[in-house]
């Protein structure tokens, strides 16, 4: 599903330079739960952002589906981010003037789709987090719980490859972070591969793997035994 | 390509965000609006000055004489210039195709009686040209004809303000007999002038039958001249100075006397109006582009805020899969979207407002002040340019945005 290796990434700061990824090798498989830790500084959302093609390594190779990820224009990127990434936000991240079905539909409009087809795939996909009845309400007049669930059916709506979550519970109470847990472990047992970066240990611990960064480098890459979330809710 | 779904993004955007779309528009409706106002301000005063030199032809010479002032040539002066048929002819032959109009003016004063009423008039006896030259406009009937002057006829035509004092507006005058100090004259043509009220008390006759009934002379008081309107100004200008010179010749008059032979062109007098004018149009031009370009600035002003407004919009469009084209694309047509309407907006207003005005302004001889369709359509034109001009740098900048450097900042 995805292949890195060899991957390098700096940063200038004022005249020098502030190397970040200093030799990423990391390889995923379809269906897997991958959490990315790492104290902050690590490079944990640099790793993340390039996977997510929302910035370019300045060495090494990242292969995506088979596709490799390299000098792409801004065209390109926009459309492999497209069809092949959803993206979960700390911040959900979603419109302000948008309700949640237009939230949930968007990414199906740059995929060129036709309205109504947009329509029911956003319901379809709304009522899967099971906030079909909140179509018609905007992101101010939800819950923090209910808002990352929006944010997760709009990565889902354009039925990607890959879900990357970057402290996708970051900002919610451990009650609510657990029900979005839940949520994601349910995706995960359908069959969609996710990437999470977090820095809660209880977080990572509900995945099926933990790959913790220091100072740029892989330190550790372990399979665990996934606690269910559902224990907890 | 008509991208209904885009449409629907951007009148979401700007319904979402009314005060932001109603202050940029307003800016752009005020500036077209100033500009709307200032350049009917302009067209009014056009009009003005247009209308003060529109009795007469525009491109008319005057040929008048008097007594020479300076001896030359062996004559004394104070001799008195007399002009003559021959010279009309002569003229005419010499410089036929600098010549569109031309006629001999012959100038008398007639007691004119109608049944019981009677009055003072001025005679001009002249050629059909003349009609043009002055710009006489028919109102009945016609006007002196060519063959008028062979028979040497006794035809006039008269001003409507004659017939009124005479006719006492209770009958047609024409194809009645006027006496005119003793002579009996039909009336063939009743005639209306835009010039002021003096020139619709003038009664016209040939030329020839003045010059039969009056003295029995071939004498003439004076001559216009229509020039060619395919010369220009400076051209005119020559030919009314060689005009000059040759007549000067002719009549052994010194060529530095400035009284025996006069010759008046109006293209002098034109030039200076139209130099007016153009000055008048340059400044009022530079004053209204100031105002749009303070406008189209104004309007780039707030697409800039708004972009910067939307970064974290924008980077999560990008995420989401938004290619750079429909970024542009989003911003852009808003701009155009808005420049259009409150443009469009101002102009009305700005028209409706000086329909209004109309009658107040022409006291400040501002006389039917408005803009003509060619400007809406060009205003129209340059409102789009100026949205996409205004729109561009910051559709550009938003295209730029990185969503990763968008999205930091939680």
């Amino acid at each position: 599903m995805l292949k890195i290796s060899q991957l390098h990434k700096s940063y200038p700061i004022g005249d020098s330079s502030l190397h970040v990824l200093k030799g990423i090798d990391l390889e995923v498989e379809s269906g897997e739960m991958v959490a990315i830790m790492g104290s902050s500084g690590s490079g944990k959302s640099t790793l993340l952002n390039i996977i997510g093609i929302l910035d370019e390594a300045d060495s090494g190779e990242y292969t995506l589906d088979g596709v490799e990820i390299k000098n792409l224009n801004e065209k390109k990127a926009a459309i492999y981010r497209n069809k092949f990434l959803g993206f979960i936000f700390q911040s959900f991240n979603l419109i302000n003037y948008k309700n949640a079905l237009e939230n949930v539909a968007l990414p199906l409009y740059y995929q060129g789709l036709k309205r109504k087809e947009r329509q029911e795939k956003g319901k379809f996909h709304l009522k899967k987090v099971g906030l079909l009845d909140w179509a018609h309400h905007l992101p101010s007049e939800l819950s923090g719980g209910q808002k990352q669930r929006v944010a997760i059916a709009r990565a889902l709506a354009a039925e990607p490859k890959l879900l990357l979550a970057d402290e996708p519970t970051g900002a919610l109470d451990t009650t609510t972070s657990y029900e979005i847990m839940e949520f994601l472990q349910q995706l995960n047992d359908e069959g969609k591969t996710i990437l999470i970066v977090t820095h809660e240990e209880d977080i990572a611990e509900m995945c099926k793997r933990i790959v913790r960064l220091r100072d740029g480098v892989i330190m550790e890459d372990k399979r665990v035994n996934q606690v269910r979330a559902s224990q907890y809710v | 390509m008509f991208d209904l779904d885009l449409w629907r993004e951007i009148f979401q955007s700007m319904n979402k965000n009314r005060t932001r779309s109603l202050l940029s528009g307003f800016t752009v409706a005020f500036a077209i609006l100033l500009f709307t106002i200032l350049i009917g301000i302009a067209n009014g005063l056009g009009n003005t000055f247009q209308e003060g030199f529109a009795d007469d032809a525009i491109n008319a010479i005057f040929i008048n004489t008097g007594r020479t002032t300076k001896a030359y040539d062996g004559m004394q002066a104070g001799r008195r210039i007399q002009l003559k048929n021959e010279d009309f002819d002569y003229i005419n032959d010499e410089y036929e195709d600098k010549i569109q109009y031309s006629t001999v003016r012959i100038f008398k004063n007639v007691n004119a009686s109608y049944k019981g009423e009677k009055s003072n008039y001025s005679v001009r006896a002249v050629n059909p040209d003349h009609q043009f030259l002055e710009k006489s406009i028919m109102e009945d009937g016609r006007y002196i004809s060519q063959l008028d002057i062979q028979n040497k006829s006794k035809f006039i035509v008269i001003g409507k303000l004659v017939e009124e004092d005479l006719f006492l507006s209770t009958e047609s005058a024409l194809g009645a007999y006027i006496n005119l100090s003793g002579i009996q004259y039909k009336v063939v043509g009743v005639f209306s002038d835009d010039g002021n009220d003096n020139e619709e008390r003038i009664i016209y006759m040939p030329a020839s039958t003045a010059q039969l009934l009056y003295g029995n002379n071939d004498y003439i008081d004076s001559i216009t001249l229509g020039y060619n309107p395919d010369l220009s100004v400076d051209e005119a200008i020559a030919f009314s100075n060689k005009l000059t010179k040759r007549l000067k010749d002719r009549f052994s008059v010194a060529p530095t006397d400035q009284s025996a032979v006069r010759v008046n062109n109006m293209a002098l007098q034109n030039k200076g109006v139209s130099q007016l004018q153009f000055g008048l149009g340059v400044i009022i031009l530079v004053i209204g582009l100031g105002t749009l370009i303070a406008g189209i600035v104004g309007i780039s002003n707030i697409m800039i805020f708004i972009v910067k407004e939307r970064t974290k919009e924008i980077g999560i469009r990008k995420a989401l899969g938004a290619p750079p084209r429909k970024i542009v694309a989003l911003i852009l047509i808003e701009s155009i979207f808005i420049t259009a309407i409150a443009g469009y907006l101002g102009l009305v207003l700005g028209v409706a407002i000086l329909e209004w005005a109309n009658p107040m302004l022409e006291d400040y001889f501002i006389k039917e002040a408005g803009v003509s369709t060619n400007i809406v359509v060009s205003a129209t034109i340059v409102l789009v340019l100026a949205g996409s001009f205004a729109g561009y740098l910051p559709a550009k900048k938003a295209s730029r945005i990185k969503p990763i450097v968008a999205l930091r900042n939680d």
